[in-house]
Order: C-alpha cells, then sequence, then structure tokens
C-alpha cells in the first residue's frame, strides 16, 4: 500500500466543508504564513516602519516644536508641539502602513510573487486570502502603535491613562484603509495606476490638520478636509491623547466603522476580480 | 531511489482531525469521470483562448494536452483548478464544478504551475508545511509527510535552504513536491519540464511516473512531444483553442503519420524547390524552411529511391514518427516554432 492510493482521510475532511467557493474558514493559514515570512526574512521591513514617524516626531516635534513653542490642544489647554503632532503621525503611520499592505504588498503578491497563485491553487479561496492579509496588516499596525505610543510616554508626551487607547484606535483607523485598500486594488492593473493610490495620500497626510490646526482652512476647504478619512484619524487620536472626549468624538469612530463595513462589502464584491480571472 | 512509501515500510495513514465514519459524509457515487469537460469556453475580451473543448478523463489515466504556446492549454488548466471563471460550458472535476466548489474540489488537486510561484520567503521544508496548512491539514501529519516529500524529491538535504538558493531543476522538484502534500486524486502539471535540462527531465519523468504507477490522475500540458509520448496514455492535440485529434501516442501516429520518416536537407536554398522531384516517393512530403520530410512506412527504401534518382541530400535522417508529425500534419505548423 502507497501514501498516495489509500483512503485520502485527510483532504475529505477539507472537501465535506461548504461555505461556498470564496471562502474555506482557514484564513489562519494565510495568517500562520505571514508570521513565518516575518520571522524569517521580512523583519527588517517592519523595523523600519516602526521608525518612520519616530523619525519626523523627532525632526518637527523636538525641531520645529523649538521654532513653534506650545500651541493650543484639543481642550484648548496650552501643550508641546511634539505632543500637539505626536497623535497625527500615529494616525498617518495607521494609513500608510495599512494603505501599503493591503494596495502595494497585495498587488506586488499577486503580479510578482505569484504568492496568491500558489494559495489559491488549494483549498483557500479569495476571502481566507483577504481576511489573512487585512489581519496581518492590523496585526503589524498594532506593534507600530504600541511602540510608538512608547516611544511618546519616553518623550513625556504621554499625560493621562486614556492615552493608552490611541493603541486600538489606531488599529481601528488601519482597519478603515486597510479594507478599503484592498478592494481598490482590484481595479489596478499596472504599476502607473498604483502610483495614484500615493498620489492621493499624500496631500490627505500634508493638509489633514496634522501639523496645525483646521482652522487655518477657509471654510469651505474645512469641509473638505473633513470629509477625508485621515482628517477624522488625526482628531480622534489627538482627542484620546488630552483625554479630551466630545461628542464629536464618537463622530470619528462611526466614521471608521461605516468605512470599515463599505470597504469590506467592496473588498468582497471584488474578491473574484482581485484574485479570480 | 528512495520510493514515496515511506522509509520504513509501513504505510503512514494521514492523521485526520475529526476521523469521521464512512457514512456520516455522503461521499457522491464514484464517477467514472473524474473530470469531464463540455463545450468548454473562455475568451479574454475579443481573444478567444479556449474554443469550446470537450473532454473526459478517467481516474487513473495520465491525460495530456498537447499543442504550441497559446494553444489554450494552461488557461484550461486553471478553469479545472477554478481560478478561472469559464466563460460558457459545463465542467465537473470528481464530480463538482470548481466555480462553485473551488475549496472542496482543489483539496483533490495537485498543481504544478507553468512558472514555479514557490514562496521565497520561506525555507524549503517551510514550504511544504505552511502549503499543507492553505488545505487545512494539521502540523502532525505535515511534519512527516513533507520529510517524506523531501526525499521522494531527492531534497532532503535542503531541507533548510533558501529557495532561491535551489537550482531550477530542484525547485520544479519541489514545487511537485509541494503539489503533492495533499495527495491528490489528480495532479494538473503545466509544461513540467520546459526549462530543465535533459537529466532534470528524466528525474523528472521517473517521478511522474512512480506517481501514475501509484493511481494518481496525471494531467499534464506540453509542446514537448517526447514528453507526450514518455507519459500520456492519452492525450488530445490543442491548436488555437480547439481539438484537433484525441487518442493514444500510438493511435494519434498510427493515424496520422506514417510508420517512418525520412528527413532530408539540402540547404535552404534548394529545400523549397525540390518537391517536383521527389514526387511519388512515399506517402505524403512535407516541406519546411530548413528540411523536406518523406513520410513513408520504409525510410531506407525511401532513401534508396531518392538516391536512384540522382539526388544528392546534405543530410538524411531515417525516425520513426513522432506526435511531432501528427502536429504537423493537422495544423500545418511545428509544435515548437
Amino acid at each position: 500500500m502507497t501514501v498516495l492510493t489509500h483512503g485520502h482521510a485527510v483532504t475529505d475532511e477539507a472537501r465535506n466543508r461548504r461555505f461556498g467557493p470564496l471562502y474555506s474558514r482557514n484564513a489562519r493559514a494565510v495568517i500562520g504564513r505571514g508570521l513565518m515570512a516575518t520571522k524569517s526574512s521580512n523583519w527588517m521591513v517592519m523595523l523600519s516602519g516602526f521608525f518612520e514617524p519616530v523619525l519626523f516626531l523627532i525632526s518637527m516635534g523636538v525641531g520645529m516644536g523649538a521654532v513653534v513653542g506650545s500651541v493650543a490642544g484639543p481642550g484648548g489647554q496650552e501643550i508641546s508641539y511634539a505632543a500637539y503632532i505626536a497623535p497625527a503621525l500615529l494616525a498617518v503611520s495607521a494609513m500608510n502602513g495599512a494603505v501599503y499592505d493591503s494596495t502595494w504588498n497585495v498587488f506586488f503578491k499577486m503580479n510578482f510573487a505569484k504568492l496568491y497563485q500558489g494559495m489559491l491553487y488549494t483549498s483557500l479561496g479569495p476571502m481566507d486570502v483577504a481576511i489573512g492579509e487585512i489581519f496581518l496588516a492590523l496585526l503589524r499596525g498594532l506593534l507600530y502603535a504600541t511602540g510608538f505610543t512608547a516611544v511618546m510616554g519616553l518623550m513625556g508626551l504621554i499625560t493621562t491613562p486614556w492615552a493608552l487607547l490611541m493603541i486600538p484606535a489606531s488599529v481601528l483607523i488601519a482597519f478603515g484603509f486597510a479594507s478599503f485598500g484592498m478592494g481598490i486594488t482590484s481595479f489596478m492593473k499596472t504599476f502607473q495606476q498604483m502610483d495614484w493610490v500615493n498620489f492621493i495620500m499624500l496631500p490627505m497626510f500634508l493638509f489633514s490638520a496634522t501639523f496645525y490646526p483646521l482652522s487655518v482652512y477657509p471654510e469651505y476647504i474645512q469641509w473638505l478636509i473633513q470629509a477625508m478619512p485621515l482628517w477624522h484619524g488625526v482628531e480622534l487620536l489627538r482627542q484620546i491623547s488630552a483625554a479630551s472626549f466630545t461628542p464629536a468624538t464618537a463622530i470619528h469612530v462611526g466614521y471608521y466603522l461605516v468605512m470599515i463595513v463599505l470597504g469590506l462589502m467592496l473588498t468582497t464584491g471584488r474578491l473574484r476580480s482581485l484574485f479570480l480571472k | 531511489m528512495p520510493e514515496l512509501h515511506s522509509a520504513e515500510g509501513t504505510s503512514k495513514k494521514p492523521v485526520s482531525a475529526h476521523e469521521t465514519g464512512p457514512e456520516k459524509h455522503k461521499e457522491p457515487a464514484a464517477p467514472q469521470y473524474v473530470i469531464t469537460a463540455e463545450n468548454l469556453t473562455k475568451t479574454y475580451g475579443d481573444v478567444i483562448a479556449v474554443d469550446g473543448i470537450s473532454f473526459s478523463v478517467p481516474a487513473g489515466e495520465s491525460f495530456g494536452l498537447l499543442g504550441p504556446n497559446g494553444a489554450g492549454k494552461s488557461t484550461t488548466m486553471k478553469m479545472i483548478g477554478g481560478v478561472s471563471q469559464r466563460t460558457s460550458g459545463n465542467l465537473t472535476i470528481m464530480g463538482l464544478d470548481p466555480e462553485q466548489n473551488g475549496p472542496e474540489v482543489r483539496a483533490h488537486l495537485g498543481v504544478v504551475p507553468q512558472q514555479d510561484n514557490l514562496d521565497e520567503e520561506l525555507k524549503v521544508r517551510d514550504n511544504l508545511l505552511v502549503y499543507g496548512r492553505y488545505f487545512g491539514l494539521p502540523m502532525s501529519y505535515l511534519k512527516p509527510k513533507a520529510d517524506e516529500l523531501l526525499e521522494f524529491a531527492q531534497l532532503t538535504d535542503k531541507a533548510k535552504a533558501k529557495v532561491d538558493a535551489l537550482s531550477g531543476g530542484m525547485k520544479r522538484r519541489l514545487t511537485i513536491a509541494r503539489s503533492l502534500i495533499n495527495e491528490p486524486r489528480i495532479l494538473l502539471l503545466d509544461e513540467p519540464t520546459t526549462g530543465l535540462d535533459p537529466q532534470a527531465r528524466h528525474i523528472l519523468w521517473d517521478r511522474l511516473f512512480r506517481l501514475k504507477e501509484q493511481g494518481v490522475t496525471l494531467i499534464l500540458t506540453t509542446h514537448y512531444m517526447d514528453e507526450a509520448e514518455q507519459l500520456c496514455d492519452r492525450l488530445i492535440v490543442v491548436d488555437k483553442g480547439r481539438i484537433m485529434a484525441e487518442g493514444s501516442p500510438a493511435a494519434l501516429i498510427r493515424d496520422y503519420s506514417t510508420r517512418e520518416v525520412l528527413e532530408l536537407r539540402f540547404g535552404s536554398e534548394r529545400n523549397a524547390s525540390i518537391g517536383a522531384e521527389l514526387e511519388g516517393i512515399g506517402e505524403r512530403l512535407e516541406t519546411l524552411p530548413d528540411r523536406v520530410l518523406i513520410y513513408t512506412h520504409d525510410g531506407e527504401a525511401a532513401l534508396e529511391e531518392v538516391s536512384a534518382r540522382g539526388l544528392r541530400p546534405l543530410t538524411s535522417l531515417v525516425r520513426r514518427s513522432s506526435l511531432e508529425d501528427v502536429f504537423l500534419r493537422l495544423t500545418g505548423r511545428s509544435l515548437v516554432d
């Protein structure tokens, strides 16, 4: 008797699941793969992603902060410029990480590393892959947010225990961007099109009240900025960092919850376009 | 050479997470054919990649799709795996539609794609383990299985190596080993030996032949006729998305060609014009840019006749007919352009 011709009990087990053509409830295998790959080769990339906002904080917060002095915080209290921009930088880094993971990374693994091609020839469905990759992006976001919050603490920029809520809030922000990013990637065919993603992200980073308050803009620009997701992320984390909660806090959280739901609907609807040709 | 049987001589029964009684999940009545395609069609925009092909493959057969690049072979393979959606027609694998039951169908498939898509970020053995996890298989089953397959692929001493440190032939063998991790009933091989040197090809053929002996159904695309002749019980000749002929290699040669072929080269200038002077020798004459082929039952006799007519070819060769000749006859073109 040979190994290849007996009962096939193992694959029968997999075969008897009935969860449609797109999902086999095995996203954990994709997550396991991601963790193993990180362990053996990707950890340098992880490290650079952690340092980016830290470097921004040091140069802008400490350097620029020496010129700017103190500014009005979310509750109107005087805070240092570094304390003012640190939550904003955390929101930006949550956005960047999630968008990178769900667009460029997915695009590359799809079209060049052919990683998903291999996965999709197994029992995995596209939804397993999407859930697994989004989970990994959020896990990475969680690690970065924790590290950055620790740096803020070391720099004396944290004054309330409420600030720890910035960590789960960052994951919420990352989830909003990641769920949308993957759906958007399904429309992309070339690297040139992928550049549009950066074209949208950079102005959002610069103008979403990241480095100065929204009030510097004329009213109609303010409305435009307030429609953008990053502004809600910046404001949310800034409020949390100072424990200055208002009804607007709920609106910011609500904005992301809606974004997550819509993003997941888009991505789920586009799974076949994304992974199956 | 290591056998795929476990080294200790005992068959290792894979451990299922939930071993179920035979009647608990009703197995559909064993289909006579593991693959049935009817009028299978795939178009990309205006391009018709697969144009209404029909075929059936019984369990345990080694079935080939022979054709030039762009014939629609890989597209057909992708539809079988459920990773490409057909435009029209019917397709069932083990009684299931791969589009509706993708994960279930693929649980029974092993796939060796045309280009290796090994996970470059993982080590050799980890590639097998992680791939097995994609099938939802437990580590307790996968660890011994991975070692066994590394042995089968003659890669045991490379277990901890990085994938990009492997040679082309080793990567190909690892891809085949990976495709066997779930003990597939059907193995899809898309151009399995393209780009390999002759020695690596023969090692691979040997491995594939062993799988065939163990009852695995092999579906193989190739544009190498020697590969098709070596490995396929039956094959379809595909060109421009259509089936040109179907049968065993020997039957196809018998039906579409003669027993022997006399190849003559008169130099590129004269090959085209010599046709008239060779008229009547053999059963059929085929003029290619670089040589003239005379199809005949007796190549030596035909060559004597050529000499008797006072013709002096630069080189002459008598050989047996191959699938290449079948393809030439069917399409008027060579397999490898």
